[in-house]
């Protein structure tokens, strides 16, 4: 009995020592920062002076901030393109290679190809791509009589352009996702659909899309996540231009923090993003818990 | 064989794999035109860049465009600030995410439990919260870059390649990955091992940890590529233009020179490269890492 308590406690003592870096590291850079950015968004802390408590005056400021919430309404377009977009694309694409054959890895590979490719890398192509005049995709426009826009100069056309080059980069990765979705539906279903005489289409409203739910509940949550945090393209695709149309709250709050030096300020803003994401984090955590195959 | 294809003619079926392949091969061929396009322009002469109708062909090859980029820019350096933070980033969270993932799923302590919740609570928390403060905690450690005991005074790891290491040392993630595998393990091999007189680092090192090697290579490759493609924090942390990333190099290359297309290209290329090359030769940890990071959103 005492040897096994002092095994016990030999081995509680060898545990903490080894989450120790892992909990030093935590604390210190996310416990701390957290408390932090509550406590500054507080403040006037602006790097140089000493920074004074100022009450609700960030969150009432931000209130009336018309450029904040503009770069909120920018991401909701943005996801009202994107989110359904990647569904359908994503879905097709793995329905389609949803099979066994001859040549159908590399068709899978060709589509997740663009997923590695780091989102700077990216934008600095489809810079390229999108030229109005010496442009691929404008020039393939050309082959069909259609002229293209100027993409990245124009409001209309600017965060379309964003949503184009990250469509291009994640489809890949939700193919592979609705891939694995796809093979956890029963085959004896489809069967039996069949005995009774549904077409290909009934068979995908009926059963297909039913089942595929929780995955598609997944990949929207995460697009939408995905959304809130965009920075890296819009900073180099368009600078958030033209006249603020692709800027993003992330682009903002970077600007306001680290160009203007307002943290406290840009810590309000911050803490109230935060809070939209983690309505759809909390959403998106139910979900892959209840749905198994992905933990 | 899909149920569908029972009964139907053969002429049918043939006709249904030739619209497979020709649909699959047009999506192929869309997803993979911004590669050809890329390697095409940077390998073009300028003339040849800037033509109307485009030319999808150079007509001769030249590498100038590579010559260019690394000439104007310091990329060779960029390129090897990237590789040393993208593998620092993998050791230290192998390391400390099996360390404490293996303490997570197999060692029994009274906080267990609650810490291991709280870890995994803060993988939700999004990382445009923690920005500005861990700015300012990088800034102010006592007794770093400068820094008396109070943290003031100096610029403490702001600027430092630690600074971009430290915080993204042990992710909650790595250690949640860990934790899952080591769970899938036997107990048994250590109570064998502690009769037998092994201390505990060496029952985890030398039985366990080798154990884990499909889910390293994993955690690793995934590691790898966050770090490489990492963007908007580096820029936060590193100011001295000696110390900047190849993902920073190639944002700053295409602001400054916005008409360079060919060396811009050929840069962009290089900035994927070695991610390419990673997933030509570990193909399968790619794909198994997706399906995982469902869960950390």
């Amino acid at each position: 009995m005492s040897s096994r308590k002092k095994l016990g406690r030999h081995e509680a003592r060898t545990a903490y020592l080894f989450i120790t870096p892992t909990m030093l590291l935590f604390t210190v850079f996310t416990v701390v920062p957290v408390v932090m950015a509550l406590y500054l968004s507080f403040t006037d802390y602006d790097v140089l002076n000493r920074m004074n408590w100022i009450g609700l005056d960030n969150y009432e400021r931000l209130l009336r901030d018309d450029l904040y919430w503009q770069t909120f309404k920018n991401v909701l377009y943005y996801a009202v393109v994107f989110v359904p977009l990647n569904i359908v694309i994503s879905l097709s694409i793995a329905m389609l290679l949803n099979r066994a054959g001859i040549g159908v890895k590399l068709f899978r590979t060709a589509a997740y190809l663009p997923t590695l490719t780091s989102a700077v890398a990216a934008a600095t192509v489809w810079l390229w791509m999108l030229h109005p005049e010496y442009g691929l995709v404008n020039a393939l426009l050309g082959y069909l009589g259609i002229t293209g826009p100027a993409w990245l100069a124009q409001t209309n056309t600017a965060m379309l352009s964003i949503v184009m080059v990250t469509l291009w980069q994640t489809v890949g990765s939700n193919m592979i996702i609705y891939l694995a979705g796809l093979q956890g539906v029963p085959e004896y279903m489809y069967e039996s659909a069949r005995l009774e005489g549904a077409n290909r289409f009934q068979c995908f409203l009926y059963i297909t899309w039913p089942q595929l739910k929780p995955t598609t509940f997944l990949v929207s949550t995460m697009a939408i996540i995905g959304a809130l945090q965009l920075f890296d393209q819009a900073f180099v695709l368009t600078q958030g231009g033209p006249a603020n149309a692709t800027k993003t709250p992330v682009y903002l709050i970077y600007q306001q923090g680290f160009n203007q030096l307002q943290m406290g300020y840009a810590s309000a803003q911050a803490f109230v993003l935060a809070l939209f994401i983690l309505v759809f984090s909390i959403l998106n955590m139910r979900i892959s818990k209840s749905d198994e195959s992905f933990v | 064989m899909r149920a569908h294809d029972i009964g139907s003619s053969p002429w049918t079926r043939n006709a249904r794999v030739a619209v497979f392949y020709i649909v699959a091969t047009t999506l192929s061929v869309f997803m993979f035109l911004p590669f050809f396009w890329s390697l095409m322009t940077s390998v073009k002469p300028d003339e040849e860049i800037f033509s109307l109708p485009i030319r999808w062909l150079p007509s001769t090859i030249t590498f100038e465009h590579y010559v260019n980029a690394f000439q104007t820019v310091p990329f060779a350096l960029y390129f090897w600030n990237s590789f040393f933070l993208a593998t620092m980033g993998v050791l230290t969270n192998l390391f400390f995410g099996s360390l404490s993932g293996y303490a997570f799923a197999k060692l029994r302590f009274r906080l267990n439990k609650p810490i291991f919740t709280i870890l995994l609570a803060a993988l939700m928390i999004p990382g445009v919260v923690t920005m500005i403060p861990s700015f300012y905690v990088l800034k102010h450690l006592p007794l770093l870059g400068g820094n008396d005991w109070f943290g003031h005074g100096g610029n403490g790891l702001i600027n430092s390649f630690w600074g971009v290491i430290l915080p993204g040392a042990s992710g909650s993630f790595a250690v949640f990955f860990m934790r899952q595998f080591f769970l899938t393990l036997p107990s048994d091999m250590m109570e064998m091992a502690r009769i037998e007189g092994a201390g505990e680092f060496r029952i985890f090192w030398r039985i366990y940890l080798p154990l884990t090697k499909p889910a390293l290579a994993t955690l690793g490759i995934f590691t790898f590529q966050a770090g490489w493609n990492a963007f908007l924090w580096p820029m936060i942390v590193l100011n001295d233009p000696a110390k900047h990333t190849i993902q920073m190099g190639l944002q700053a290359f295409s602001y400054n020179y916005q008409t360079d297309y060919g060396p811009m290209m050929a840069g962009a290329l290089v900035a994927v490269l070695p991610i390419l090359i990673l997933f030509l030769f570990l193909q399968r940890y790619f794909t198994q890492g997706i399906a995982f990071s469902g869960i950390k959103g």
